[in-house]
């Protein structure tokens, strides 16, 4: 249900970005009007998210340590796993961003028993969402190049590995493939796995499918339904100096195309995708262990009422005498 | 015997259907994980039911007498002594064997006349079956016994020093079995 | 005659829940899970809101008026208190990576106790009243309303959550349950629901200063008790002080060490340490528990217990403060004290008076872990070891959830170990050190009438051990926690009954050689030490 229901809403707007290409009375609204609201919507959401979660203070200093602490000097400290340094905290958050850590961290395993068949399917969590990630954003550098004028070099090198193989033309990029290939295995395990089916929302089906119709309608215009390029860099040009223009005959999979990744931009952040920037406010990993050294300060820290020295004096003064503990008043 | 050589040789197939009857008796999701997670530490529960019923059957087979079994036995029904089963859902499991053996070799019982040994074997279960009764109970009364101990651990020094300890005061004397212990117990740190 | 039901039958009852959304399944409040509801007595000491005696086994709770918008009030008050909670309400991708990290789901095998779940069973309500999708579309974005069916299961489950952090380490976004489970815990108090094995013991520490209620005079009866023991075993006659002002160093550990077996070994090892070194350190009756059973209710109860540690020494005038062995009490005071109730700008880095050690990573607490303490002084050979008086001992270490993940203490006590005894092995790395899983029993869910809950939670723990017992022949649990000490008992004589339980300084006190000692033929526990019989 959650996950047809998920379906059905991309197929849906795949249709719309299809009407929206076919009818050239809409192709401005979905050609220039909607993407700069997507980036609107997108820029001014994210900031909003990032800007709410920012107001709520950090009362304490709470990171997870996954390794020896800072001790005595001659024991050895775990500096990136349970960091006391800035250094340290930006080491470890640039694995966690950058290699997915804890992620990785399933995979290791010492004794096995029984069947060969061991720890797989979290290797391969990992894995698949590393390939995703990174291939996300390999072509989110490539597609720069339509909005530029000549090619950076940043762009030209990251086309250039990426379609290392030489088949095909236009050249094959192998990001094309590995992003479908983990969009589906992403997909497929929240159909398999009956834990991971069973926590799954229609807000975790949704985005798998947003992406695979944005990849898939990609993958499409590249290799197969050719579509006019250089109206695509003009229009993409148009776009990026305010100077919208809508060339004839592009081809309606681009405006299928356009109209998801639109709709990706504004989904992004009201939904569980805003991960790409939780993940580097999360407290439990982005502080030092270093509340025995320095004092945190919580902002909100206010005085409680407290059973003080003196009225426990008070109700024990004669016990405590009579045992001969030192008091106060006699 | 016959029998036991026919049921060396589909050992395989008797024991995969046997542990994922058992396994079947947790809900849908669970039942997935204790099947799929294959390291014994990452999951205890459905590795003991693994190795425990193979050590099971091999005791079967090879008819080794009850005290040499009883320790297989204890493994399963310790952990689902625990879990939220009824005492006849905790200990059905050993049951399912014999319709699982039924139909595993349902042919050849027909074609062999092995139909004598199969009730002598099957009565070797029922045996199991009430070796298990008593395992159970031993694992019940165990945990009664653990309540009772800790309650002994921190009154032990109590009465060391009797007349020593207050408690606040209870208005009500309705002295129930966890007043007591929380009169005594309180905490742990 | 009616058909008797087959085995298959039987086996099914109930288990098999209908394919149905976790949502429509509500909680089964089962006996054996849950610990008792806390006395009005004890809630009204702590100016608790709705003291009164309630059962949670009964339908009616005695809930408060409006108690849905008690809840949701706090709700939006901790969202804009905590960049934790917030972050996490809003994070999780539900990649399911923490699913079977969890002691209970382990145990129990109940979805619920995925943590990926426990916490949606919290968002589920956040998406409805704080986020424009779950008010809009509903059900569709896993939103649901606040009911009374809702808070049972709320309050079912995060009293089955001992707030290890286990899941905290696996998750890609450090998403923390604990986090979670305390924001429940303080939803919970604002409406009564508080438990009494928890309740209790806040109540007492509050008034008397430690857990167990142990008065003043008590407290240094109890310790006599052990001097009796300790001079039994080693002919030598201990005299600590308390309330002394002065001393150099205030000891704190926690009271459950004072009252219950096996804890009551680590504190004569305490004791027999500092008489050793002449240590100028005293007990103090009024800060007489290390641990915090506050941190398990709310935020500002584990303060208002907490704040008796520095005030006390202020009051002492002592120059810094050596803590004992226990697990979430460290965490409090490794990652909450000094915020709470600091800066302790009236003491002086600590320093170890034996060996001139400065201890640079507590110089804005000043506190010091006792096993940081004494691995210091076994570094520089200040203390005399046999060893071999432990040799009938093949010890294994359990981690502490708290001391591993929430402070990263993992060499100290080892070194402690291995030097004390000749025979230690390591369980398997996945279940030790930041992977270590939790006794069980954790954040006041010591409890007896829970016993079920705790040995299922129990149980990937005593697994661990089973299987250096059957390896090596380990018949010793050392551990660095009175939680521990106490359950992990439990756990053993359940799943494991051949293997002890003990505290590290039980062990190093067992292998010190003491000035004047007499040649020892008995351990801690008084039972002969194998090989030094006395012969008759």
């Amino acid at each position: 249900m959650k996950m047809l229901f998920s379906f059905f809403a991309v197929i849906f707007l795949a249709l719309l970005g299809f009407a929206g290409g076919k009818s050239t009375s809409l192709q401005f609204i979905f050609g220039v009007v909607i993407p700069y609201a997507a980036v609107a919507t997108f820029i001014l959401g994210v900031i909003y998210r990032v800007a709410d979660w920012a107001r709520s203070p950090v009362p304490f200093r709470i990171p997870t340590t996954c390794g020896q602490q800072e001790s005595l000097p001659w024991i050895k400290q775990s500096k990136i796993e349970n960091p006391s340094t800035s250094m340290g905290v930006w080491a470890r958050m640039a694995l966690e961003v950058l290699l997915f850590r804890s992620l990785f961290r399933n995979t290791k395993m010492e004794l096995r028993e029984g069947p060969k068949i061991s720890y797989g399917s979290d290797k391969w969590l990992w894995l698949a969402g590393l390939a995703f990630h990174w291939s996300f954003l390999v072509i989110l550098i490539r597609h720069l190049r339509f909005f530029s004028e000549g090619v950076p070099l940043v762009i030209g090198i990251t086309e250039s590995l990426d379609s290392f193989l030489q088949v095909g033309v236009p050249l094959f990029y192998l990001t094309d493939a590995v992003i479908l290939a983990a969009v589906t295995f992403l997909f497929l395990r929240r159909v398999f796995i009956p834990q991971v089916k069973y926590i799954s929302q229609a807000a975790d089906y949704f985005p798998l499918f947003l992406i695979f119709g944005i990849a898939v309608s990609g993958v499409l215009m590249r290799y197969f339904l050719k579509v006019h390029i250089v109206g695509v860099k003009e229009m993409a040009m148009g776009l990026v100096t305010l100077h919208p223009v809508i060339p004839e005959g592009i081809g309606v999979i681009f405006y299928i195309h356009l109209f998801l990744i639109s709709v990706l931009f504004m989904y992004i952040p009201f939904s569980k995708l805003m991960h790409l920037g939780g993940v580097f406010l999360s407290p439990t990993r982005n502080l030092a262990n270093n509340s025995r050294i320095v004092r945190h300060i919580n902002p909100w820290n206010y005085p409680v009422h407290v059973h003080t020295y003196d009225e426990y004096e008070d109700d024990f003064r004669e016990k405590m005498k009579s045992a001969g503990i030192p008091v106060e008043k006699e | 015997m016959r029998l036991k050589r026919l049921l060396s040789e589909k050992k395989s197939a008797v024991l995969r259907r046997w542990f994922d009857d058992i396994v079947e008796t947790y809900p849908p999701d669970t039942s997935q994980f204790l099947k799929k997670q294959k390291n014994q530490f990452a999951n205890p529960v459905g590795s003991t039911i693994l190795q425990g019923i193979e050590n099971i059957f091999d005791g079967l087979l090879k008819g080794l007498d009850k005290n040499e079994i009883s320790p297989f036995l204890d493994n399963i029904i310790r952990i689902r002594a625990v879990q939220d089963f009824t005492p006849p859902q905790a200990l059905s499991f050993i049951f399912l064997l014999k319709k699982i053996i039924r139909n595993e070799i349902a042919k050849e019982i027909s074609d062999n006349e092995l139909s004598e040994e199969l009730l002598e074997f099957e009565s070797e279960i029922d045996n199991l079956a009430l070796i298990s009764f008593d395992i159970y109970m031993q694992c019940r009364e165990k945990l009664y016994e653990i309540k009772a101990n800790e309650v002994k651990r921190m009154t032990f020094r109590l009465l060391q020093q009797a007349n020593l300890l207050t408690e606040i005061k209870d208005e009500e004397s309705d002295i129930k079995e966890h007043d007591f212990i929380n009169i005594n117990t309180k905490g742990g740190s | 005659m009616a058909k008797l039901p087959t085995p298959e039958e039987l086996a099914k009852i109930d288990l098999n829940p209908p394919e149905k959304d976790w949502m429509d399944t509500p909680a089964d409040i089962k006996p054996g899970m849950f610990c008792w509801g806390a006395k009005g007595k004890n809630l009204k000491i702590l100016d608790f809101p709705n003291a009164r005696d309630w059962s949670p086994a009964e339908e009616d709770w005695k809930l408060p008026k409006d108690w849905e918008g008690t809840v949701l009030e706090a709700f939006a008050d901790k969202l804009s208190k905590y960049r934790s909670f917030k972050i996490f309400m809003d994070v999780c991708v539900r990649c399911g990576a923490c699913a079977d990290k969890c002691h209970f789901f382990i145990g129990s095998g109940d979805p619920k106790n995925m943590p990926v779940l426990r916490a949606e069973l919290m968002r589920s309500v956040y998406r409805k009243y704080f986020t424009n999708s779950g008010k809009v579309l509903g059900k569709l974005a896993g939103a649901r309303e606040l009911d009374l069916a809702v808070l049972k299961e709320w309050w079912y489950y995060f009293y089955q959550c001992t707030e290890c952090r286990r899941c905290s380490v696996f998750c890609p976004y450090g998403i923390d349950t604990a986090e979670i489970t305390m924001m429940a815990r303080e939803f919970f108090n604002l409406l009564g629901l508080n438990i009494d094995w928890i309740a209790g013991p806040v109540a007492n520490c509050y008034m008397k200063g430690n857990h167990l209620g142990l008065e003043p005079h008590t407290i240094k009866s109890s310790i006599e008790f052990f001097l009796d023991d300790i001079e039994t075993v080693t002919g030598i006659k201990i005299e600590p002080t308390f309330n002394r002002k002065g001393a150099e160093i205030l000891f704190v550990t926690p009271s459950g060490d004072l009252f219950a077996d096996p804890g009551t070994y680590t504190a004569m090892g305490y004791l027999m340490l500092f008489h050793e070194l002449g240590l100028d350190y005293t007990w103090s009756t009024y800060a007489s528990e290390g641990g915090n059973f506050g941190f398990f209710t709310s935020n500002e109860m584990a303060k208002r217990l907490n704040s008796k540690i520095y005030a006390e020494a202020k009051r002492l005038g002592v120059k810094w403060i050596l803590g004992g062995e226990c697990g979430h009490m460290w965490r409090v005071l490794n990652q909450y004290m000094d915020t709470w109730n600091g800066p302790a700008d009236f003491m002086e880095v600590p320093t170890s008076p034996i060996t001139g050690t400065r201890f640079e990573n507590a110089r804005s607490t000043k506190m010091v872990h006792i096993t940081e303490f004494t691995a210091d002084l076994i570094k520089h050979g200040k203390l005399k070891l046999d060893p071999s008086r432990n040799d009938h001992l093949k010890v294994t270490y359990h981690d502490s959830c708290n001391t591993a993940r929430g402070m990263g203490l993992l060499e100290e006590p080892r070194y402690v170990l291995k030097s004390v005894c000749n025979n230690f092995y390591e369980m398997p790395d996945n279940t030790i050190r930041e992977q270590t899983f939790c006794c069980g029993s954790g954040t006041g869910l010591n409890a007896s009438e829970n016993m079920e809950l705790r040995m299922k939670g129990g149980l990937p723990r005593a697994n661990a051990v089973k299987h250096v017992r059957d390896q090596h022949g380990v018949n010793m649990l050392a551990n660095v926690c009175a939680i521990d000490r106490a359950t992990l008992k439990a756990a053993m004589e359940y799943w494991v009954p051949d293997v002890s339980v003990c505290g590290t300084h039980e062990l190093l006190a067992n292998a010190l050689v003491m000035k004047g000692e007499k040649e020892r033929t008995q351990d801690l526990r008084l039972e002969p030490l194998p090989g030094k019989e006395v012969k008759e």
